[in-house]
């Protein structure tokens, strides 16, 4: 059984739970029954897999986690704030409504699918199909700001908010993979760096960035380097390019009646 | 050159002499058919027959008839094919319609006949002894332990969140968006008083709706609308929506018309956007990918029931025992002939496999593999009478969707022009003028009427085959004869022909 221990160091009312070799079922419970009680920082030991780690909560609490989360952290999530110190998995911020998540080393494919508000920020790579079907509504606009590079079908079928790509450390490799914004028909992706137009979907066009968008830039940047650690010294807002689709109907003369 | 190419489908005849110039039609008519200079004039090429004008006119002075306008006969070439041809060479595109499959497949629930009890084993008279409706969904577990307490008996076993329905019967998922807030009021309401559920589709829950949860199935579909944690856990049990009958395999688009504030807002969408559902859902590749967000659905509702909606394709038992094992409680088998508030025409008609055969051969496979009690079955997508609903029933169904019957009790004339968004009986639209016509009240008694009406029928049905229990006629294929089907299908179907 995980071992509890109250923690002093933070005017939060927090508490350490062990989570090694704790079934996931079990500590998502546990996890939901100390929220319950009031706790508003839940520190994390020893994950090593478990899913759903914040799944479909609703409270402004704060979930620090030590070691590698499972797939499907923070889906449905509407509030809490996750910080991984370690690399996350698949379908991070999946189909998630707000709060922040933030994974201080790389996170895996399915990130910010049909995620709707809140931020995500990853300081090192993110995999296949990151922030697709993104949408914002009213003042709630998504985020997902990552630090290294990303895989084919970053951004497709996105209907709103906003996808940031950094490519710090890049080496060699590639910025991005191929299907750029395939079926984007809303919000805005930052890419720093070039992209060719074979990567891209054929429902967006690569913009220079606007004055607004420099602003909203700088202040993203700023926050995910205070929340990751990451050193954006070396980043100029002239390095980027903005993508954006050219229609909010992109298949509006699909059919005949 | 020559204008549309396309001849009218209906003429509307105005009789003059009857007419009173109270211009009802022209306002009735969500299609603008109707217009008024001295008299009536009536533009026949959109009249779509929905016959609200007709039902409206308070002197029954108009009549909408097939346009009689003869084409050379071909028996490949029929008039429909000629049209679709000189709709597609005008605007290019893909035809769209609403509605469920209107092509003239074999329809397998007309081939099939019931028992009933004579002089041995007698029948049952439903009004002089209580004759069992109830049904419960989701998994059972595969045995039961009961300890002795006190005199009585306890249930040592811990099984999982159940659903219980008054009647096997439930309102199938129609998004909000394709139909208009007054269907899903109506819905709900009805649901409420038969102690059955309604399901949300894709489009989210308006708020509105959040006190009748107790009778709301939500939906999770590919685009998200509207999905989040408040939302999840209003309903009964949580859907995910793989497949429709209508347009297996594809996505949908819900035009930017139809988006107006109150869509917008359940949807969370902006306002004029194309709503874009992905054809899949991009975090399911496999049944792995299914298990996890099965199990991510259930971990942000505390456990209750999730059901996955598949359209009936050819592979269809394999992957019904794939949705089990991935921990569904709840299978919901869409068939092709399903309704649709648009797809491809060409999706609609030609995709998929017809409900009653692939029911059964789920219903067989799930048994043959041991593991029939992990689901409850749901059988979609061509119920049109409490014929059919036993008859689904005796296949292996636990209990029947309907959607398409449930529009008609509302009004519904099968005009097919749901994608249009001009309903005039305010089902299938979202003008507020439209809207307003479907009193939510009166929607609800309709639903209720009918749903009644055929669970009357079903006892008697149920009487006549001497059992006193729903319960007893699930699976129960050796109640079904088979008439007029090949030997194949009568096989497949596991059922016996006629006379055997
Ligand atoms: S509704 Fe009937 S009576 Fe009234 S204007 Fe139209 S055709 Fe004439
Ligand atoms: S819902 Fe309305 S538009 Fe659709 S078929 Fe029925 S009457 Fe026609």
């Amino acid at each position: 059984m995980p071992r509890a221990a109250t923690n002093d160091r933070t005017e939060l009312k927090s508490i350490t739970l062990d989570a090694g070799g704790v079934y996931y079922k079990d500590l998502n419970s546990q996890v939901r029954g100390l929220i319950d009680e009031g706790y508003e920082e839940i520190v994390l030991q020893g994950v090593n897999g478990q899913r759903y780690i914040g799944d479909g909560l609703t409270q402004k609490v704060k979930i620090i986690i030590e070691g590698v989360p499972g797939n499907d952290l923070g889906a449905f999530m509407d509030g809490p704030t996750v910080i991984v110190n370690d690399n996350a998995q698949d379908g991070v911020g999946n189909t998630m409504n707000s709060g922040k998540i933030v994974v201080k080393g790389h996170a895996g494919d399915v990130l910010g699918y049909g995620m709707r508000g809140g931020r995500v920020f990853v300081l090192g790579d993110v995999g296949y199909r990151i922030g697709i079907h993104m949408k914002s509504f009213k003042d709630q606009v998504p985020v997902i700001v990552a630090g290294g590079r990303a895989g084919d079908f970053f951004g497709e079928y996105m209907a709103g908010g906003v996808l940031v790509l950094l490519g710090l450390e890049l080496g060699d490799s590639p910025l991005v993979g191929s299907y750029v914004g395939t079926g984007m028909h809303g919000g805005a992706i930052f890419l720093r760096g070039e992209v060719c137009d074979h990567q891209l979907g054929s429902e967006v066009r690569v913009y220079p960035l606007e004055e607004e968008d420099r602003c909203q830039l700088e202040g993203l940047l700023a926050e995910f380097a205070e929340d990751t650690g990451a050193d954006l010294s070396g980043v100029s807002l002239d390095d980027f390019v903005k993508l954006q689709p050219f229609s909010h109907r992109p298949y509006g003369n699909m059919y005949c009646y | 050159m020559a204008g549309n190419m396309v001849t009218s489908e209906f003429l509307v005849q105005v009789d003059h002499e009857r007419c009173r110039k109270c211009k009802r039609c022209t306002l009735n008519c969500g299609f603008g058919v109707f217009d008024f200079k001295d008299r009536v004039t009536a533009d026949t090429s959109k009249c779509v027959a929905c016959h609200r004008c007709v039902v409206f006119c308070p002197e029954e002075a108009i009549t909408v008839a097939r346009n009689p306008l003869a084409f050379r006969e071909h028996s490949s070439w029929d008039v429909d094919r000629r049209k679709a041809i000189w709709k597609q060479a005008q605007d290019s595109g893909m035809l769209l319609t609403g509605m469920g499959n209107d092509l003239p497949w074999l329809n397998v629930f007309d081939h099939l006949l019931i028992d009933a009890c004579q002089v041995t084993n007698p029948s049952i008279d439903p009004l002089r002894e209580p004759m069992e409706l109830r049904t419960y969904l989701g998994r059972r577990p595969d045995r039961v332990e009961v300890e002795r307490s006190d005199g009585g008996f306890k249930l040592d076993t811990e099984v999982g969140n159940i659903i219980k329905l008054d009647i096997p019967i439930m309102f199938s998922g129609m998004s909000y968006g394709s139909v208009s807030i007054n269907v899903h009021k109506s819905l709900a309401l009805a649901a409420q008083r038969l102690g059955t559920v309604m399901n949300t589709g894709e489009g989210g829950l308006h708020e509105e709706l959040y006190p009748y949860g107790d009778h709301i199935i939500v939906q999770c579909a590919s685009g998200r609308f509207g999905v989040h944690s408040e939302y999840l856990n209003k309903g009964v049990a949580v859907e995910i929506k793989v497949g429709q009958g209508a347009k297996p395999g594809i996505g949908g688009h819900l035009p930017g018309e139809k988006i107006g504030r109150e869509v917008s807002s359940t949807r969370m969408i902006p306002v004029g956007t194309d709503a874009l559902s992905p054809a899949p859902h991009h975090d399911i590749y496999s049944i792995e990918d299914l298990r996890q967000l099965i199990y991510a659905l259930k971990e942000a509702t505390g456990y209750k029931p999730v059901s996955v909606k598949i359209a009936t394709v050819h592979n269809v038992a394999a992957i019904a025992s794939g949705i089990a094992r991935a921990g569904a409680d709840i299978i919901y088998l869409d068939g092709f002939r399903g309704g649709t508030g648009a797809s491809p025409a060409v999706v609609r008609d030609h995709v998929g496999i017809p409900l009653e055969i692939a029911l059964a051969v789920v219903d067989q496979q799930l048994r043959s593999e041991g593991i029939r009690n992990w689901v409850s079955i749901i059988a979609a997508g061509g119920i049109r009478s409490s014929a059919d609903v036993a008859k689904a029933i005796a296949l292996g169904a636990d209990a029947v969707g309907v959607g398409t019957a449930a529009l008609i009790a509302l009004g519904c004339r099968l005009c097919q022009k749901c994608y249009t968004g001009n309903c005039s009986w305010g089902i299938a639209t979202q003008r507020p003028e439209l809207v307003g016509r479907l009193d939510p009240d009166w929607g609800a008694e309709r639903l209720v009427n009918l749903i009644n009406a055929w669970s009357l029928e079903l006892k008697e049905i149920l009487g006549a085959l001497g059992v006193n229990a729903v319960e007893s006629l699930r699976g129960n294929r050796e109640r079904l004869r088979s008439l007029g089907l090949d030997e194949m299908t009568t096989e497949i179907l596991d059922v016996k022909p006629a006379g055997r």
